[in-house]
């Protein structure tokens, strides 16, 4: 019987210019749950990639099943039993889930794929563990909830003896979210260890053994659940004390900015996303579109920002007609646009923090004269956006691909929010950010709110849209089945409605 | 692809075989020398595709199909001069073309040197070696592999003729390219791949040498240029002379994207160029026509521009994705 299934002994990374993590130790045994917790840039990721053989320690030492490793890369920690789900997914866009479920370790043949005997076991898995997936679907054509249970199934499908999950919560339903961490559950009665990370202090209590805190690099604290709370976890991680409720007066709504009228959107794959829909956004309010992701938000999202062309029904901002416009001219009206996928439509991650940090921008003054982007102009934009939305980049140059996933998004906030909106969108604002910021990122949308912006916040989370919102549209099957007042919605009502429940 | 899409290419191919056999029953012999041209070109044109499509496929650009044509051709030729042994040509040949897809993915892969790059030094390096070597050698035709009659099915009308009475490399690579299909879209090595291609990171995630499946398969694809080269010097021409891959190496590229990046595709697509060459060849041979032999000449050109910009509707086919990215572990 082993005693530590994984575990890191005083391991210390560098990156020009950042430590990522210093002189950190965590052990897990069999059967647990570790959760780990910190705040953007604390170096969760890196801890955990280096456990999996991505990164190499540039000090300590790596344990796997009470032995010091020196992993040359992940097929090393994918022998010795170890499975994981990354922040980003790593998923081959263009195959088959089955495809990619079996890609490395493939049932062969004469030298072929034995898809069928693939097939086989992926199903196999499907239903042992009860997470639906079409195992022919593409993988593109999946919303990013499902691509996630194609992660969780490709680690289960190598039996990996521990499974790390970087963030796995961050893109999934409450719904998914409760099944998740009963799969979890599962696992550890078979012997499973699992290391867990996320910023969603509710699912560490709920399901957490032991919970490591870290903060710049370093263990802050360790901790469990029973002699923990989501305040006294928070206060850790971040090192203050945190507001988890947001502070907001009553909305005084002035004319409407933006109006939708029946419009109608097709997804990817040429299926009506969008049905119908009408709704109207006024100045100095903050609509929240609740809903299970899937059932059009994204294609609403994306037609209004001028991504996704309208096959009928128009949209107005300011009373002007954009229906099928292009999004810079979409933009030029005053409007913000936080998007849900920010690897795709939020950075270019070749780029700088600090082109970054104007790149909706670049083309007009003061970031551009004749023609000429002007260095200085640019380079003081992103010091007040990275001082002010505490973007945590060791430079200003530094490309954004390297930056902790969090602080993409604190970026992505900081440009949209520095410059003058009439209309602001935001897609999942917090998707992946830590408490501090969260904090950070309501307060100042809801100060958007008081400074007359119309806001339209799109959101799985449930808790973030009673907050925030206003008013809150309820979307299923890419039709608003209902639209209530935000003092007097109710939580289980909105989750009825979600689902679909008492809809005709 | 979409039905519309699919409709349409049968129907194209209904017209084109309504066609031929229109032609084949006013001029029989004509017709014939027209269709055995198109074969003969496209042998090179599929093998120089499957080259560019292994490489593209894992996330290579290889625009030195050209050098490793004429190098290949060159060593291949100046072997069998040597050795008087055609095969011994057709073996320097495939191994000068696995050197130089080794030498791609040196530069490409293990120096992440530009890929564009990279290739534009092989065919440079390929003019500049062969011409130097070629004027010393100063060889005549050293023969040539000559057609083999597959029994009876080399007298069934036209088809006998055109598919079924050729030499034996033609043999070999329509084998291969029924071999590569397969091992593309089926094997484990092809669905690997074709992820490496993709997403490079996720293949490394679950374990896939991504740099080494690269070397492995640049150097791969070598060998089949290489052994079109061999083809080349050995079977369509049987002599070598300066700079005789004259640009198909490049053709091959555009019959590559025209075939989707497979090789049932690329062969379609390389019969298609193949017959615009044919015809060229053909209207050059018998002057029943007055065209300045110029524009004739033009008809392959004109027809890969035109192909080129129409093979959107044939549906469009996105880029491997990490096509022409270096691949960089931290
Ligand atoms: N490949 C890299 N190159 C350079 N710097 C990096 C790289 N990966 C991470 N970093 C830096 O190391 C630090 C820790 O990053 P890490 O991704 O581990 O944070 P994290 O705790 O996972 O944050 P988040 O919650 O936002 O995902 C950050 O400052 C980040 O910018
Ligand atoms: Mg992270």
């Amino acid at each position: 019987m082993v005693d530590v299934l994984i575990g890191a002994q005083s391991v210390t990374k560098r990156f020009p210019g950042v430590l990522a993590t210093n002189q950190v130790s965590i052990e897990l045994k069999p059967g647990r749950i570790l959760a780990l917790l910190g705040e953007n840039g604390a170096g969760k990721s890196t801890l955990v990639n280096m456990l999996f053989g991505m990164y190499r320690p540039d000090e300590g030492s790596v344990i796997i099943k009470d032995e010091v490793v020196n992993l040359q890369g992940p097929s090393d920690a994918i022998r010795r039993g170890i499975g994981m789900v990354h922040q980003h997914f790593q998923l081959v866009p263009p195959m088959s889930v089955v495809e990619n479920i079996v890609l490395g370790a493939e049932p062969k043949k004469l030298g072929l794929v034995d898809l069928p005997e693939a097939r086989k076991r992926v199903l196999e898995l499907v239903t042992r563990f009860s997470l639906d997936v079409d195992p022919d679907a593409l993988v593109e054509e999946l919303p990013v909830g499902t691509q996630q249970r194609v992660e969780i199934l490709k680690a289960l499908y190598r039996n990996a003896e521990v499974l790390i999950l970087d963030e796995p919560t961050a893109v999934l339903t409450p719904q998914e979210t409760d099944h998740l961490l009963q799969v979890l559950r599962d696992l550890t009665t078979r012997g499973v260890g699992v290391v867990f990370i996320t910023h969603k202090l509710r699912e560490v209590l709920a399901i957490a053994d032991d919970i490591v805190v870290l903060r710049n690099g370093q263990v802050v604290g360790t901790t469990t659940p029973s002699a923990s709370s989501e305040t006294a976890l928070a206060e850790m991680m971040v090192g203050r004390s945190v507001l988890l409720r947001v502070d907001k007066t009553i909305s005084q709504p002035g004319e409407v900015v933006l109006e939708v009228r029946n419009l109608e959107v097709d997804d990817d794959r040429s299926q009506r996303a969008v049905n119908n829909l009408s709704l109207k956004v006024r100045k100095g309010e903050i609509l929240g579109i609740a809903g299970v992701e899937g059932n059009g938000q994204r294609e609403l999202v994306e037609a209004i920002t001028g991504l996704r062309a309208s096959e009928a029904g128009e949209i107005l901002i300011s009373a002007r007609a954009v229906t099928n416009t292009s999004p810079r001219k979409i933009a030029s009206l005053g409007v913000g646009h936080i998007p849900e996928d920010r690897e795709k439509h939020g950075v270019i991650g070749v780029y700088s923090v600090e082109e970054n940090a104007m790149i909706n921008r670049y083309h007009r003054k003061p970031f551009s004269l004749r023609g000429l982007l002007q260095r200085k102009a640019i380079t003081s934009h992103a010091k007040e956006v990275v001082n002010e939305f505490d973007v945590r980049t060791p430079r200003l140059d530094t490309a954004v691909a390297t930056l902790s996933g969090g602080n993409k998004q604190k970026l992505i906030v900081g440009r949209e929010f520095s410059g003058e909106i009439k209309f602001l969108i935001a897609a999942q604002p917090t998707r992946g950010i830590d408490i501090g910021a969260i904090e950070f990122i309501h307060r100042s949308i809801v100060k958007k709110r008081d400074e007359g912006a119309a806001v339209l916040l799109v959101s799985a989370e449930l808790d973030e849209i009673i907050g925030l919102a206003d008013r809150i549209a309820v979307l299923f099957e890419g039709k608003i089945v209902a639209t209530l007042d935000a003092a007097e919605a109710d939580r289980e009502q909105i989750g009825l409605l979600m689902a679909g429940v008492g809809v005709s | 692809m979409t039905s519309r899409r699919r409709a349409f290419l049968w129907v194209l191919v209904a017209v084109l075989i309504t066609l031929i056999f229109g032609f084949y029953s006013i001029n029989s012999g004509q017709t014939t020398a027209v269709l055995a041209g198109t074969v003969r070109a496209a042998t090179l044109l599929v093998l120089g595709a499957i080259c560019g499509m292994i490489c593209e496929r894992s996330g290579i650009v290889n625009i030195g199909i050209e050098g490793q044509f004429l190098m290949a051709a060159f060593s291949a030729f100046t072997v069998t001069s040597l050795t008087g042994s055609l095969a011994l040509g057709v073996f320097a040949g495939i191994a000068t073309g696995l050197v130089l897809g080794w030498l791609l993915a040196a530069m490409a892969v293990g120096l992440k040197v530009d890929q564009i790059i990279a290739g534009t030094v092989i065919n440079i390096a390929a003019v500049g070696l062969t011409s130097f070597f070629y004027d010393r050698s100063r060889s005549l035709g050293v023969g040539k592999y000559s057609p083999i009659e597959l029994g009876s099915l080399a007298d069934i009308p036209l088809i006998g003729r055109v598919f079924f009475s050729r030499p034996l490399l033609t043999y070999i690579t329509i084998c291969l390219i029924v071999l590569v299909h397969i091992a593309m879209f089926r094997s484990v090595w092809g669905m690997r791949t074709r992820a490496i291609g993709e997403h490079p990171g996720a293949a490394d995630t679950v374990g896939i040498r991504v740099l080494r499946l690269r070397y492995f398969n640049a150097t791969l694809a070598g060998g089949f240029a290489g052994f079109g080269g061999a083809y080349l010097a050995l079977e369509a021409v049987g002599a070598f002379s300066r700079n005789m891959s004259g640009g198909r190496g490049f053709l091959a590229l555009a019959v590559m994207i025209f075939g989707r990046r497979s090789p049932f595709g690329a062969y379609a697509a390389a019969l298609f160029f193949g017959f615009a060459t044919a015809l060229q060849n053909q209207f050059q041979l018998n002057s029943t026509f007055d065209i300045p032999t110029q524009f004739v000449g033009m008809l392959p050109y004109v027809v890969t521009i035109v192909v080129v910009a129409l093979s959107g509707l044939f549906g469009s086919m996105r880029d491997p994705a990490a096509l022409g990215q270096t691949y960089e572990k931290s």
